[in-house]
């Protein structure tokens, strides 16, 4: 068979393997010949479970030809962000502090993503503990931009991203805390879906804010991340914050979102992320897409949440404090690197001097900071004053869903960024989140779609939808995409 | 002014159980300066009356029926620990030995 199934989506590819036309261990093996050839140059991948990933294909070809009824993404390899626990599998956080740690246990979404009979090739770079936008911070060197090898591929969930745009896997998983989903999506031209907050297992998700960090799927089309939605979604006993009810029917609202019909449906553009920070390029892109989603029957209003302005102050503030507290179980005492102990120090230098060489300065940066927002003198006027802006965000998306169905804005306000332009200014790197964080901090779900093009450099256009209502954001997404197409990346 | 100053970036680096030299002392300093002054911006909002949002899922104890599930073997559950002893985590000293003995 002559087809390069690295170049297929995850549906092409569960449906042949479903009739038997290729083989769960033909595509795992062309998937990992494919890392083999471009992996070297793009660095998506921390960890390549070779033989992980053609044992389990193995299996879903017994299972097959023993004729049990598989479910609808068998066969198709997934690469999974390293901050989720794989069995066995090493797993870092991209730190140094986990380097070499095999958890005993696998997270709920790799449990969910192994009984659907999906392949894991292995673990994808990231941001060392999920902080970055870039994918720079990782302790084991930068992922590099399919579409430019010397630009960043987003963060954190860079790895994902790109293995995604280089044609390594057909789906990722990433997760989303201020934007490490969408961000990358949009800046590799690839769909990155972050679900409302509590609609997916943080259970074995390596913590770093816990009031925001959501597990979501990342795909090249939009129907490819709603299937991965719907096997990794859904309540999860082992996590408290799992909301207890069925989780929408996101599948069908990609597949009637196809349809390219936006008939009846208003949306919003969030005005505040329109105007001046944004690159025009990234403008002049929304906007020839909003006249799309206008030419496909949505009705376009013009939106203002004033509190937005502020969801980027306030989110460095929550989530480093929330950090602070999460990063306090390096201690070098249950898992990872110990240092200094020679019999002499105390427990107090020996944790002092394992933190101390395991964080890089991003994590330690935050880690500061939030323990300065947290100091009794400071509480007050720092994180205090951020949760009650969180609540003011809240209201502003409350209200603006009493007008509109969604809301819609850029991704991200500049395309993929050159190697090292942003690493010495810290706050610079922040402002990449700038439009995506307002939805981690009400718990909303938020998905970034590519759009079109800027200077050859991918744009994503970003869809809000209410908590709880994942299916909608899928909709507008697929629609989209039926109006201006899946974006090509250069041949690597 | 400065928002925070390099004593007070020491402080909390000891408070982060973080053994920073010197050197980092020098640019954490004034990258922390430009972040908490971008941040303070949160003070601008009036929000007095507003009450905090600590959480967006409004759950409070989330219980299950008390029986045994699986869970990890003790041998499991130490396989990470880079010291252990007696199927126990091994660490150093906490006390002085002034103190113990």
């Amino acid at each position: 068979m002559s087809t390069d199934l690295t170049k297929l989506s995850a549906v092409e590819i569960a449906g042949l393997v479903a009739k038997g036309e290729t083989s769960a261990v033909e595509v795992t093996q062309a998937h990992l010949d494919r890392i083999a050839a471009v992996d070297d140059r793009v660095h998506a991948f921390l960890h390549v479970d070779t033989d992980g990933a053609l044992a389990a294909a193995r299996d879903v070809d017994a299972r097959r030809a023993a004729g049990e009824e598989l479910g609808p993404l068998a066969g198709v390899p997934v690469a999974v962000k390293d901050v989720l626990a794989t069995r066995g599998v090493p797993t870092t956080v991209g730190s140094k502090i986990l380097e070499g740690w095999r958890p005993p246990y696998d997270a709920t979404i790799v449990q969910r993503l192994r009984e659907a009979g999906t392949v894991m090739l292995g673990k994808t770079n990231m941001d060392e503990f999920a902080m970055g936008s870039s994918t720079e911070y990782s302790a084991y060197g930068a992922t590099h931009n399919p579409w430019d090898l010397e630009r960043i591929p987003g963060g954190s969930g860079g790895g994902s991203a790109a293995a995604l745009a280089a044609y390594e896997a057909p789906l990722a998983i990433g997760s989303d805390t201020g934007g490490s989903i969408r961000q990358p999506g949009a800046v590799t031209g690839t769909v990155g879906a972050k679900p409302t907050y509590g609609g997916t297992s943080r259970y074995g998700l390596v913590a770093f804010s816990s009031s925001l960090d959501t597990p979501g799927p990342c795909a090249r089309t939009v129907l490819d991340a709603a299937l991965l939605h719907q096997v990794i979604g859904g309540h999860d006993p082992r996590d408290s914050t799992s909301i207890p009810a069925p989780l929408p029917d996101v599948v069908a609202a990609a597949r009637r979102g196809a349809g390219g019909d936006l008939t009846g449906v208003k949306l919003g553009i969030v005005s505040e992320f329109t105007g001046e920070g944004a690159e025009p390029g990234v403008l002049a892109a929304f906007r020839e897409s909003v006249d799309a989603l206008a030419k496909l029957g949505a009705e376009i209003v013009e939106v203002s949440c004033p509190n937005f302005t502020y969801a980027l102050p306030a989110y460095y503030l929550i989530a480093p404090s929330e950090c602070s507290s999460n990063l306090a179980r390096f201690d070098g005492v249950r898992f990872g690197l110990r240092v200094g102990d020679d019999g002499n120090r105390s427990l107090e230098e020996v944790m002092s001097l394992t933190r101390e060489a395991g964080f890089g300065p991003e994590v330690k940066r935050r880690i500061m900071i939030g323990t300065y927002a947290l100091s009794s003198g400071y509480y007050d006027a720092y994180y205090g004053q951020a949760q009650k802006v969180r609540t003011l965000i809240t209201r502003d998306f409350t209200a603006a869903f009493e007008r509109v169905d969604a809301l819609i804005s850029p991704t991200t306000p500049f395309v993929a960024f050159p190697i090292g332009a942003r690493t010495s200014d810290p706050y610079q790197m922040y402002l990449a989140d700038l439009y995506t964080i307002p939805t981690n901090l009400y718990g909303g779900p938020g998905i970034s779609v590519p759009c079109g093009l800027s200077d050859g450099l991918p744009v994503g256009l970003q869809v809000m939808a209410p908590t709880m209502a994942d299916d909608r954001m899928y909709r507008v997404a697929a629609a989209l995409e039926s109006a201006v197409g899946t974006l090509t990346p250069p041949t690597l | 002014m400065a928002a925070i100053s390099r004593e007070e970036v020491a402080h909390l680096a000891r408070l982060s159980r973080l053994a920073v030299t010197e050197e980092e002392l020098d640019t954490f300093a004034g990258q922390l300066d430009v972040i908490l002054q971008a941040v303070a911006q949160v003070g601008e909002v009036a929000a007095a009356d507003i009450p905090p949002t600590s959480h967006s899922v409004p759950l409070t104890n989330v219980l299950r029926e008390d029986v045994v599930t699986p869970c990890l073997t003790p041998e499991e559950a130490l396989s990470g620990a880079p010291d252990a002893e007696e199927q126990r985590f091994r660490v150093p000293r906490i006390l002085d030995e002034d103190v113990a003995s």
